[in-house]
């Protein structure tokens, strides 16, 4: 088992236009780490959706919170975690409503939001969400490529 | 971080350029710009991604709600010029089955 390395954390006001502010820092950290640019922009995709989560569905309208995002970062992985502390969500009954959608799938049926989760599962090697007191994202991506179950095969890795 | 939108239109058809990034900050500004030209029946929207360097789930949310307006009025929208990293997106969702998508530019200015 391999120890964290370094700790980064960050506190963004719980609106949209700080998520671009987190996509680039995590940018950085990933191209820091040696992630491919399909990797990156994966990450990207997954950590701002958990912060469109959060931003969007924690506080009531008018009410100002707080969106805390800590990176955890390994030598052979990164580790994010998005949290909040407004109200949970029920995670399960969430994920068995979400996509993808499929040719069966009826143009009444499509809906113009819900895929965020989706994606953030499908994007990231191991996703965990805990809705004890607030909802809490925690997702990991891993470098090297044996621990990848998605279609990465065809990225060019970096030689360390 | 910023999106931009160009559109010009004749009778019935409608091309749209859209530059920037689209996420939780800028897709409401491209609903309120876009789901207006989707009213009237038998409207050809044609939406040039070219430029797009990044989009995620809000962004698909637009496309989605456009589509389903469009359709419902027997319409059409095209999507096209999309970058690899934007059809994946559509594609990983199984949206690519649903909806109309190009990643060349065949239908635009025509």
């Amino acid at each position: 088992m391999k120890n964290v390395m370094d700790y980064i954390e960050m506190k963004i006001p719980a609106k949209p236009e700080y998520v671009g502010v987190i996509r680039l820092t995590i940018s950085g950290i990933a191209s820091n780490m040696g992630y491919t640019y399909e990797q990156i922009e994966d990450i990207k995709i997954a950590v701002s959706e958990a912060c469109t989560n959060a931003v969007q569905h924690a506080y009531p309208e008018g009410e100002n919170g707080e969106v805390t995002v800590g990176f955890s970062i390994y030598e052979d992985k990164l580790e994010t975690m998005v949290t909040d502390n407004g109200q949970s969500f029920n995670f399960k009954q969430t994920k068995e409503e979400l996509g993808p959608y499929t040719e069966s799938t009826t143009v009444d049926q499509l809906s113009e939001g819900g895929l965020g989760l989706y994606l953030i599962e499908t994007l990231m090697d191991e996703v965990t969400v805990s809705n004890t007191s607030g909802v809490s994202v925690f997702m990991v991506k891993y470098l090297s490529e044996e621990r990848e179950n998605h279609d990465k095969a065809t990225s060019d890795h970096e030689t360390n | 971080m910023k999106v931009n939108i160009e559109q010009h239109q004749n009778e019935k058809d409608v091309f749209v350029h859209v530059s920037g990034e689209i996420d939780a900050y800028t897709a409401p500004k491209l609903r309120e710009e876009l789901l207006p030209l989707t009213e009237g029946n038998n409207k050809v929207i044609t939406v040039n991604l070219k430029e797009v360097s990044y989009m995620d789930s809000t962004g698909l949310g637009v496309f989605v709600g456009m589509f389903k307006q469009l359709t419902k009025n027997e319409g059409e929208l095209k999507l096209v010029e999309l970058s690899d990293r934007l059809k994946r997106l559509f594609t990983i969702t199984g949206l690519s089955h649903i909806m109309n998508i190009s990643d060349n530019a065949e239908d635009v200015g025509r």
